[in-house]
């Protein structure tokens, strides 16, 4: 077994080469934002399970696994390989990344003329060209000293998505964030970097969509701030259809004003560990902000969901609802935090966590945290780990269905209610079709 | 030839024996009430018609169109015509009630080697249906059941009989949970699928439905047997006297059915 330093060490040495690099051209702030994160995640190395917040993710194929960080230039991929990530035909703005870097012959604006003010551009870009707008949010939201993975994602900060909304624009298309591996012998670590920016009375939608081309190993580690600001909505998907080697670590951080909307969907079906993060601090009043996902998991597959949701003001609600279906050996864990501060008086928080398991190997852990200290506030939690429904079964079977497709229909139902929740008909189509793709074999021919 | 015969049945449900060597001859066109005190059977032959594996048949048989019942999965015997209305329908979240009937009745016409249904076609018909049994168009929007009052749930049941067109139709117990108006509609609903070639075998504890549903013949099962059968009028010779006095006849005479 390595010792926690040489652990860290290709995380640590990749890091001169980083700075190397991309430093030039980075303003002060950033230069020094990335040495204290270094610094941070050197002195807190990768968590371990005696982590209260990783007891049951065991993330040491990462932290031993040897990923590396490159500044090679992307391999090429073809408009083919890419085109299968579209949402059918939906035109929306694309930027690509391919290995973490961004690809500029395969990123597109649409639908056009852009927008006043309207800023959609690489991260890489945006810091030459609008480090103003930038410096204010950058890191302010997503808490790198207490917190490894982010920490590291600090240091490394480099490229990734930067959406700019102004006051009272309302985007009527969601922009696509893909973030592409070509997976192949190198074993890559990318940290991506997305910052979301919604000013008063601005709507916008981002989908921040991980997938693979090969089938090597692969190590993503992605912190996403959004600033919801007054009045303003936004709507974030995280979609991870990355291979079954890959690993992911995905942050999503946000920032809420005074009557804003947020909502966070996510279909978590590829990687071999995936720890989702998603974490809203709701710093205004009467804000909203809903909490969906639903992730699907095979053979070993080990999926963490792990949620806090801060109430920093009064009359806010917030909901979350997260499903899992479990198949062979795979693992689920679903942390919901709920913390409400002592002034957030009329808080309004549900929580939900319903897991189906197909086999018996199959193993689901929830975890409701409440942290209340107001007095006068709703919180709600429940969690199920239960199989499917026998007499639901025999009742569909009497009305002519297979069991099989007496089955089938049983988990797109049970799946089919967090599909429901997104409201991009487009993506909701393509993230169904991803979702029946999942679902085991001959169960959905009668769908 | 006899649409249905149960010859000898004997049924064990969870290590207790539930049907005790029952015998029933259906023919088609036919409608056959089962009636009798709680814990008698009743509902155990309905799930034993249907395929219930809980109910576990051990000896006996049962012949439908000329073929053996027990060896067709629930599905088969849904395709092959049987339709059980149940006394407790489920409830299934997150299935629409029009996907939920679109897949039965697809499942069905293709075990019949039929065509799946036009969407337009399917619309009509099950509009047609819902007006027949009075009921809101908007349930079909909703999840199967979810939320349903209990003689929603039962219309419900009948709107499903009345798509899948089956040849033997088991109603348990759907008169339990209906108010008078809700009754009289189901009924005129089960009444409107009354043919010659279609028979119906209705459970039920109580005479009042019989009375909208009137049947060729009342049988009364008691212990997991039929101990007296009749025609109509034995159902009102029942309700006057109450089961107490079949179970002194019975004490008198063993069964002969």
């Amino acid at each position: 077994m390595s010792t926690a330093t040489e652990v860290q060490s290709s995380y640590i040495a990749d890091h001169a080469a980083l700075l190397a690099e991309v430093s030039e051209d980075s303003p002060d702030w950033l230069r020094k934002l990335r040495a204290d994160a270094i610094a941070r995640f050197e002195t807190l190395g990768f968590p371990t399970t005696k982590h209260e917040d990783w007891r049951y993710t065991n993330i040491r194929p990462i932290a031993e696994g040897n990923f590396q960080w490159s500044a090679d230039e992307p391999e090429k991929v073809s408009q083919e390989d890419i085109d299968k990530f579209h949402f059918g035909d939906l035109s929306c703005t694309q930027l690509l990344f391919v290995d973490g870097k961004y690809v500029p012959q395969h990123s597109h604006r649409r639908p056009l003329p852009v927008p006043d003010g309207l800023i959609v551009k690489s991260l890489g870009n945006a810091l030459k060209e609008h480090a103003e707008l930038i410096e204010p949010y950058l890191a302010k939201h997503a808490e790198f000293r207490d917190e490894a993975f982010a920490a590291l994602n600090t240091a490394y900060i480099e490229d990734g998505g930067f959406v700019y909304v102004p006051k009272d624009l309302k985007l009527e298309n969601p922009i696509h964030l893909l973030f592409v591996s070509t997976a192949g012998d190198h074993k890559r670590a990318t940290h991506p970097r997305n910052l979301i920016i919604v000013e008063d009375g601005g709507d916008a939608t981002v989908l921040e969509d991980y997938a693979s081309l090969g089938d090597g190993e692969h190590f993503t580690n992605a912190v996403t701030e959004v600033i919801v600001k007054d009045d303003a909505t936004a709507n974030h998907y995280l979609i991870e259809r990355d291979n079954e080697q890959t690993y992911n670590v995905s942050t999503l951080q946000v920032y809420q004003q005074d009557r804003s909307n947020f909502a966070s969907h996510s279909l978590l079906i590829g990687g071999a560990i995936v720890r989702n993060n998603v974490r809203p601090v709701l710093d205004g009043e009467k804000c909203d902000s809903l909490i969906n996902g639903l992730y699907i998991s095979y053979k070993q597959q080990h999926m963490d969901n792990h949620m806090r949701v801060t109430h920093a003001k009064p009359n806010c609600d917030s909901r979350q609802f997260y499903k899992g279906i479990l198949e062979d050996d795979a693992r689920a864990v679903f942390t919901g935090r709920i913390v409400v501060d002592q002034i957030a008086q009329k808080t309004d928080a549900k929580q939900s966590n319903m897991n189906l398991l197909l086999s018996d190997n199959a193993q689901a852990d929830a975890m409701p945290q409440l942290e209340i200290y107001a007095d006068d506030v709703k919180c709600t939690h429940g969690a199920t780990v239960g199989q499917i429904d026998e007499e639901a079964i025999f009742y569909l079977m009497a009305r002519g269905l297979s069991d099989e497709a007496a089955r089938g229909l049983l988990i797109y139902a049970f799946a089919g209610e967090v599909l429901d929740r997104m409201t991009i008909q487009p993506v909701r189509d393509v993230l169904e079709q991803l979702v029946l793709d999942h679902l085991p074999e001959g169960l959905v021919e009668h769908l | 030839m006899p649409l249905l015969e149960i010859k000898d049945l004997y049924v064990t449900v969870e290590g207790t024996e539930i049907i005790k060597g029952m015998n029933l001859t259906v023919n088609p066109g036919e409608v056959h009430s089962i009636m009798g005190p709680n814990g008698s059977g009743k509902s155990t032959l309905a799930k034993v018609l249907a395929g219930h594996e809980d109910y576990e048949v051990t000896s006996g048989q049962i012949i439908y169109k000329d073929k053996d019942l027990l060896d067709m999965s629930p599905d088969e015997r849904a395709g092959e015509g049987v339709f059980l209305a149940f006394q407790y329908p489920i409830e299934i979240p997150g299935v629409s009630n029009m996907q939920f009937l679109r897949a039965s009745i697809n499942a069905v016409r293709k075990y019949r080697g039929l065509e799946e249904i036009d969407a337009m076609d399917l619309l009509g018909l099950i509009r047609d249906k819902c007006k027949l049994l009075r009921m809101d168009q908007t349930l079909l929007k909703r999840s199967v059941n979810e939320g349903f009052s209990g003689g929603e749930k039962k219309r419900h049941e009948i709107l499903q009989m009345a798509v899948l067109e089956p040849t033997l139709c088991v109603l348990d117990e759907t008169d339990s949970g209906l108010d008078i108006d809700a009754l009289r509609i189901v009924s005129g609903g089960v009444n409107s699928l009354r043919s010659g070639d279609r028979a119906m075998i209705v459970v039920t504890h109580y005479q009042r439905l019989l009375d909208y549903i009137v049947p060729d013949f009342v049988h009364v099962l008691m212990d997991g047997n039929i101990v007296h059968s009749g025609g109509k009028d034995l159902a009102l010779e029942l309700e006057d006297k109450g089961y107490e006095w079949l179970e002194k006849e019975k004490e008198r005479e063993p069964a002969a059915s």
